[in-house]
């Protein structure tokens, strides 16, 4: 309770106040931009808050990556497109609705079910922080190594369809992060004797360029559009209620989001698929999924919604990733010299706190923002795509020449923009590349410390916490050698479908 | 539903035009890099395996090399999408403007943050075809972005070699706030 009371103070000063209001409010109008999304957003935004008190900064970012689903939601309930590309599933079932005039039923809804999963999460977040402070000590480097390890492989086996693509694209960002001087034994590693190469490929750049100029560089190349939604007509407080009516599949969802956003390399895309088929398989109306279903709408968003208040759970507690966006709020912690891990929950608990009242107070915000304003950002989601690239490559300007004025990152980050250009238009995935690079420096060295007192390969996981990671390594590998053969001998013709389309990851 | 009808069908991604572009450049990159691992990594004499620095260099490049000629094959003996040069087309396409904004790049420390925002937003304005009135808003979207970067928020960008010539109280308001 004390360190609860200690969080709220620090939350409650005026610069992170502000910050939370102007991160909550800016994630919601970048998530309803189709074409931007939040990881766009806290590229960019990320080396204006190197300035900002550690709590601040964190706050803001924190503000958008926890905000920008709700805006999500408003596209593709009304123009059948996802503002981001976790609200995907938010189309099969808000956009008929939408069709059937009922966008405001759609639309409260969502933003209902959102908060409730947001809510949900933040409360489970809550409770098992001191669990989270007791369990965090005993994962030393041999166990943070595995849990790596383990998110590697959950990234690459969850692309389905692409396990080869991805698995090449995660090596080739752990290679990324091995380039330059080795800081242990000062050698050089793939500079070619270049200077420029010495100190490395940066992570943010690398991150601006495989989001937001790529992202810049596809709106900019592609034909211009302008998508016209109709505005929403009545009171959106009304349809409030009704999210009591579906309450069961609001809290199923949200503790889908919960269990998958613990689990890195997992994320939104699974709870959420988890939540639906709950929903659609207990439902009185199953056939009606797809069609338009209030259920479905409620699954989808409560499940996603939740994810990003449990990701911050491996991320603080252990210092591991388990998504993108998480990575890219991994360097922001580094960058404010906040050092995610066993640490922050022994000696900084009252700062972990804070950050979790404030992914509570967000909620609130944004709830009571989209409830009058929604007709305000309809008018966002009308930019012209071209001119929404001009403005995010005028802003990515900013996030990389502002890191340290050289125009070489300037120039590593449009190499990195056109190579974006290339996966996106081919449906690979970036998230790996990203998790490669952060999550190959976390095991690299990691694996060096471990192994200073390990004597035979058992000693690895001789320990209760390494054994049942190594276990779940195995039994993940398992499972998807095991789906692979009942695929086979199941023989589904291949159906195409653009959902987990990776246009704006 | 029909459309979304098991996990594994969530998960699935499917082949694209270009692929077997892309798959083979991939895997040429990574066996180039597994050609330059006796010359750019070093193994010291002594110590375990994982604590030398070629180990990590070794064991990303040789998943990349394990998975890229996988993910090769895989392209190749995949059935022909058409429209792959289209694709390729597409791709270099997007090469114009990462000259535009290396133009940008090389153009700010010279005429200034505030100026070449200016100018660059609205000659890309141009390019895409809009008409004057958004090419007008585009220059003012670009104002608005130095200020509340550069003025608010105080990012690190330099002024501009030109600002030299300006009158002192001038000079010194441009530098420190546009």
């Amino acid at each position: 309770m004390e360190v609860l009371l200690s969080g709220l103070l620090m939350l409650l000063d005026w610069q992170v106040l502000a910050a939370l209001l102007i991160g909550s409010i800016g994630g919601v109008v970048i998530g309803a931009i189709p074409g931007v999304g939040p990881a766009v957003a806290i590229a960019i935004l990320l080396p204006a808050t190197f300035a900002l008190p550690p709590l601040v900064g964190l706050t803001m970012l924190l503000g958008i990556y926890g905000s920008s689903m709700y805006g999500g939601a408003l596209p593709a309930i009304l123009i059948n497109t996802p503002g981001t590309a976790v609200n995907a599933l938010t189309t099969y079932d808000g956009y008929p609705m939408t069709q059937r005039g009922e966008a405001r039923r759609a639309l409260t809804l969502a933003y209902s079910a959102s908060f409730t999963g947001g809510l949900i999460s933040i409360l489970c977040l809550i409770a098992l922080a001191p669990l989270l402070a007791l369990i965090a000590p005993h994962f030393g480097s041999r166990e943070i190594f595995l849990a790596a390890l383990l998110g590697i492989i959950l990234v690459v086996l969850a692309h389905r369809g692409q396990v080869m693509a991805a698995g090449m694209l995660a090596c080739f960002g752990i290679f990324l992060n091995t380039i330059g001087l080795e800081p242990v034994q000062y050698t050089m590693r793939y500079t070619f004797g270049q200077d420029w190469l010495t100190s490395g490929v940066d992570l943010i750049v690398v991150v601006l360029g495989l989001f937001a100029i790529s992202q810049a560089f596809l709106l900019l190349v592609d034909r211009d559009d302008s998508p016209h939604p109709q505005p929403v007509t009545g009171s959106m407080f009304q349809g409030l209620r009704e999210l009591w009516a579906h309450r069961r599949v609001a809290g199923a969802g949200s503790g889908f989001g919960v269990t998958m956003g613990m689990i890195p390399g997992v994320g939104e895309f699974t709870a959420q698929f988890m939540s639906y088929t709950y929903a659609q398989k207990s439902s009185k109306a199953p056939d009606d999924f797809g069609k338009g279903s209030p259920e479905g709408l409620v699954a989808s968003e409560s499940a996603n919604n939740a994810v990003p208040g449990a990701a911050m759970i491996p991320l603080l507690a252990l210092g591991i990733p388990g998504e993108a966006l998480t990575a890219m709020m991994l360097s922001v912690f580094y960058v404010h010299n906040v050092i995610p891990g066993p640490q922050l929950f022994q000696g900084s608990m009252d700062f972990v706190m804070a950050l979790y009242l404030a992914l509570l107070v967000l909620n609130v915000i944004v709830l009571g923002f989209l409830l009058v304003s929604t007709n305000l950002l309809i008018k966002v989601i009308q930019i012209p795509t071209r001119f929404l690239g001009i403005l995010i490559l005028t802003l990515s300007f900013v996030g990389v020449y502002s890191l340290r004025n050289s125009v070489t990152d300037c120039l590593i980050a449009a190499g990195f923009g056109v190579f974006g250009v290339v996966l996106k238009r081919l449906n690979l995935p970036v998230v790996p590349i990203i998790l490669g690079m952060v999550l190959g420096g976390i095991m690299e060295v990691r694996l060096r410390a471990a192994m200073a007192r390990v004597e035979t390969p058992l000693d690895f996981v001789n320990r209760p916490i390494a054994a049942i990671i190594f276990g779940l390594i195995l039994l993940v590998i398992a499972l998807h050698i095991r789906t692979l053969i009942r695929e086979r001998r199941a023989e589904h013709p291949p159906q195409d479908h653009e959902l987990h389309d990776t246009q704006q990851r | 539903m029909a459309r979304l009808r098991t996990l594994q069908d969530l998960f699935k991604r499917y082949r694209r035009p270009g692929d077997l572009v892309f798959a083979a450049a991939f895997l040429a990159f990574a066996l180039f890099l597994a050609a330059n691992l006796g010359t750019q990594v070093a193994w010291t004499s002594g110590g375990k395996l994982v604590a030398q620095p070629a180990f990590w260099p070794l064991v990303s490049i040789l998943g990349m090399v394990l998975f890229a000629a996988l993910h090769f094959l895989g392209s190749l003996c995949s059935e022909r999408i058409h429209g792959r040069w289209q694709e390729v087309w597409f791709w270099l396409r997007s090469v114009e403007y990462a000259a535009w904004f290396m133009a940008y790049v090389l153009l700010v420390p010279w005429l200034g943050y505030l100026p070449s925002t200016v100018i660059f937003c609205a000659a890309l304005a141009l390019r895409a075809a809009y008409p004057p009135k958004m090419i007008g808003w585009a220059a003012l979207s670009g104002v608005a972005v130095v200020v509340i970067f550069k003025a608010f928020l105080q990012v690190r960008v330099p002024g501009g070699e030109v600002y030299e010539y300006l009158p002192a109280a001038l000079r010194s308001f441009m530098l420190t706030y546009l």
